[in-house]
C-alpha cells in the first residue's frame, strides 16, 4: 500500500491517537471500563496498523523481534513481581494493601502496576502473532 | 527472607516467574539452569509442604489476603501434598534429562523457549494441585494444557504437529466440559471453594443443575485423564512429543488429572452422592476393566515402542481408576498409591527411550535390535521398568497391584482380582516383545556399543531405582497414599 497516498497520511495522523487512547484506557482503567488487556490490544492495533500501510519489514525495524520477546516476559514479570514485592513486605502473595502504607493507596497502586504489565504483555503477543502470521512463506527469524 | 508460611504460593509462583526469566536470558545454558533451579525448588518445597501436612494437618493460604470464600484458597492437605511431591519431583529429574536431550532434539537456538514453556507447564500442573478453587483449577489447567500442546508440538517428526493439534481440540472440550459443570455448581451454590462447595451442595442433591454439573464434570473430567474411551489423543501426543516432554507428561499430566477427579468427586460432591446416588463407582470400574485389557491389547500391536508405551498408560490409568471407583479406603489408597508408581516407572521407561531416540534416532521396534549389547545400561533401564510395568514382586507396580487386589478381595470382588492379574499377563506380552528384541535378536552390522550419554542415563535411573526401592520399602508411599485416601474419604 506504499504507493496509496491518502491511506499512508491518514494512517500516520491516526496512528498517535491510537496509541493515546491506548494508554487513557489503559491508566484509566480502575475508574472506568477499559484495563491493560483491552489498552494492549488497542496500542498493538495501532502497531499492526502502521505494519499494514508501511510494510511489515520496517514495523520490524521499529520492533526487531527482541523487543517484541522482551515486552512478553517482561509484562508477566511485572505482574508476578508486584505479587513478590507483597511477599517481601510481609504479606501474603498479591496483597496490594502491603505496597503502601495506607492499604487504599496500596491497592490502588498495586491494581495500576499489574494492569501495567498485562498491557504490556498483551501488547507484545498481539504483534507477535502477526508478525508470525505476516511473515509465513517468507524467510527470517519466525 | 520469606517466611516458610508462603511455600504454598511458592510452589506455582517460582516456576511461573522463572518461565519469562528463561525468555530474557536467551541463552540455552542459562535458561536450562534457571529452569534446573526452578524445579528443584519447586520439588524442595513441595517436600517440605508434604513433611508439614503429614505432621500438623492442612494448610491453608489465602492469595492478594483475601480469605476463603471470597478469595482465591490454596490448600494443601495429605491428598495434594503428595501428589505436589510426585509432579514436583518428576519435573526436577526429568529437567536434568533434558538437557542434552533437548540439544540434540529441538536445537540450542530455540532451547530457551522450550524451558519457558516446560516450566510453564510445570506451574500449571503444580497450581491444579495445590489450589482449593474450583474456577482457580480450570485457570491452571488451561495454563498447563496449552503449554502442553506447546511442548508436544515441538517433536521432530512432523506427525508431532497433528497430534498437539488432536490434543488442543479433546483437551479444550474436556476444560470446557469442567467449565460447564463449575459454571452450573456456582449457579446453584453461589461460591467457588472447594470446600464451601461441599457444604453447601449437602441437600440439594436432588436439584437438575447439580445432576447435570455432576455428568459435565465426569465427562470433562475422563477427557483430561484419558480414560478409555475418551483416550485417542493419548497415543498419538506421547508417541510424537519429544523425549523430555513424552517422559514428564506421562508421569505427571494425567495424573494431575486423575487428582481432579478424586477432588471433585470425593471432596466438592461427596461419595454419598458420588457413588451412592449417582453410579459413578460401576460407570468407572467397569470403563477401567474395559481400559485394562482393550488398551493392553493395543499395545501389544504397536511396532513403535512410545506408542506402545503409550497405550500401556491408558491401562494403567485404568488399574488407578479401578481402585478409585471401589470408593473404599483401600480402593483410593490404592488407586492413590499407583498413581505414584506409575509416575516413577512410566516415567523411567519414557526417559528409557529418550536414551535410544537420542543413539539410534528411532523408536521403531525392528531397530531395536541388539540394544542389550549396544546399550546395555539403557536396555536394563527397559526391563527393569518393564517389569515394574507387569508387576513383578519387589518392584513398585507390585505393591500397587497388590493393593488393590487386596482392596477388591476386601469388597469381596474375587472377579476383580482375577480380572487384573490376568490383565497382567497382557503386560507380560508386550514388555517381553521388546525384552526379546533388545537381547536375543544380533545387532544389525557395523553397530558398536553406544550407550548414551550420563546426562541422559543418570536421571532414568534415578527413576528406575526409585520405582524398585518404593517396591521394597514402601512405608513412604504407602503411607502417604493411605493418609490421601484418608482425607478423601473423609475417615481421618
Amino acid at each position: 500500500m506504499r504507493h496509496h497516498l491518502v491511506v499512508r497520511v491518514i494512517a500516520k495522523m491516526l496512528i498517535p491517537f491510537i496509541m493515546l487512547f491506548a494508554l487513557y484506557v489503559q491508566f484509566h482503567g480502575d475508574f472506568g471500563p477499559g484495563g491493560g488487556f483491552q489498552a494492549g490490544v488497542i496500542f498493538a492495533s495501532a502497531f499492526i496498523l502502521y505494519a499494514l500501510v508501511f510494510g511489515v519489514d520496517t514495523a520490524r525495524e521499529v520492533a526487531p523481534d527482541w523487543v517484541v520477546r522482551t515486552g512478553i516476559a517482561l509484562g508477566g514479570l511485572i505482574f508476578g513481581g508486584t505479587g513478590v514485592v507483597s511477599l517481601l513486605k510481609g504479606a501474603n502473595y498479591l496483597d496490594y494493601s502491603a505496597l503502601k502504607p495506607d492499604p487504599v493507596a496500596g491497592q490502588h497502586i498495586g491494581i495500576l502496576v499489574i494492569e501495567l504489565g498485562v498491557g504490556i504483555t498483551v501488547a507484545s503477543v498481539m504483534t507477535a502473532i502477526f508478525f508470525a502470521f505476516a511473515g509465513r512463506g517468507r524467510k527470517g527469524p519466525g | 527472607m520469606i517466611a516458610s508460611v508462603h511455600f504454598p504460593v511458592l510452589q506455582i509462583v517460582l516456576p511461573l516467574l522463572l518461565a519469562p526469566v528463561c525468555v530474557l536470558l536467551r541463552g540455552a545454558r542459562l535458561a536450562w539452569f534457571t529452569a534446573l533451579t526452578a524445579s528443584w525448588a519447586a520439588f524442595g518445597i513441595a517436600v517440605a509442604l508434604l513433611l508439614d501436612v503429614l505432621a500438623g494437618g492442612p494448610i491453608s493460604y489465602a492469595v492478594g489476603g483475601w480469605n476463603a470464600p471470597w478469595g482465591i484458597e490454596l490448600r494443601v492437605d495429605a491428598a495434594n501434598a503428595f501428589v505436589l511431591t510426585i509432579v514436583a519431583g518428576i519435573g526436577a529429574v526429568v529437567m536434568i534429562f533434558a538437557r542434552e536431550s533437548v540439544e540434540h532434539e529441538i536445537g540450542n537456538a530455540r532451547a530457551y523457549l522450550f524451558y519457558a514453556t516446560y516450566l510453564l507447564c510445570l506451574a500449571g500442573l503444580l497450581g491444579v494441585t495445590i489450589t482449593g478453587d474450583a474456577f482457580n483449577l480450570f485457570v491452571f489447567l488451561e495454563i498447563s494444557s496449552l503449554s502442553s500442546y506447546v511442548l508436544i508440538s515441538l517433536g521432530k517428526d512432523r506427525r508431532a504437529l497433528y497430534a498437539a493439534y488432536q490434543y488442543l481440540i479433546l483437551g479444550t472440550i474436556g476444560a470446557t466440559f469442567y467449565l460447564i459443570g463449575v459454571g452450573l455448581l456456582y449457579q446453584v451454590t453461589g461460591t467457588l471453594n472447594m470446600l464451601d462447595l461441599a457444604q453447601r451442595l449437602e441437600g440439594q442433591e436432588g436439584l437438575r443443575g447439580v445432576r447435570v454439573a455432576f455428568a459435565f464434570l465426569t465427562v470433562g473430567i475422563s477427557l483430561k485423564l484419558a480414560l478409555f474411551p475418551l483416550h485417542f489423543w493419548l497415543p498419538n501426543a506421547y508417541a510424537y512429543a519429544p523425549s523430555a516432554v513424552t517422559g514428564f507428561m506421562a508421569a505427571t499430566a494425567t495424573k494431575v488429572s486423575i487428582y481432579v477427579l478424586l477432588r471433585v468427586f470425593f471432596t466438592i460432591f461427596g461419595v454419598e452422592f458420588s457413588f451412592g446416588q449417582m453410579p459413578l463407582g460401576e460407570i468407572l470400574m467397569f470403563l477401567a476393566v474395559a481400559a485394562m485389557f482393550a488398551a493392553s491389547t493395543v499395545a501389544i500391536f504397536q511396532n513403535n515402542i512410545k506408542r506402545m508405551l503409550a497405550y500401556s498408560s491408558v491401562a494403567q490409568i485404568g488399574y488407578i481408576v479401578l481402585g478409585i471407583g471401589m470408593a473404599s479406603v483401600t480402593g483410593v489408597q490404592a488407586g492413590v498409591l499407583h498413581l505414584f508408581n506409575h509416575a516413577l516407572i512410566k516415567g523411567g521407561l519414557f526417559l528409557a527411550m529418550g536414551c535410544i531416540v537420542y543413539r539410534i534416532g528411532s523408536t521403531h521396534i525392528d531397530d531395536l535390535a541388539g540394544l542389550g549389547k549396544r546399550m546395555p545400561w539403557t536396555a536394563a533401564a527397559f526391563v527393569a521398568g518393564g517389569l515394574g510395568l507387569i508387576g513383578i514382586p519387589l518392584t513398585a507396580g507390585f505393591i500397587s497391584k497388590w493393593y488393590l487386589v487386596l482392596a477388591a478381595l476386601e469388597k469381596g470382588w474375587w472377579w476383580i482380582a482375577v480380572l487384573i492379574l490376568l490383565s497382567s499377563l497382557l503386560a507380560v506380552v508386550y514388555v517381553w516383545k521388546v525384552v526379546e528384541q533388545m537381547y536375543l535378536k544380533p545387532a544389525g552390522e557395523g553397530a558398536g556399543r553406544t550407550e548414551a550419554p550420563l546426562g541422559l542415563l543418570v536421571p532414568t535411573w534415578i527413576l528406575i531405582i526409585a520405582s524398585i526401592w518404593f517396591g521394597i520399602d514402601t512405608r513412604l508411599s504407602a503411607g502417604a497414599a493411605l493418609e490421601a485416601a484418608k482425607t478423601l474419604l473423609g475417615a481421618g
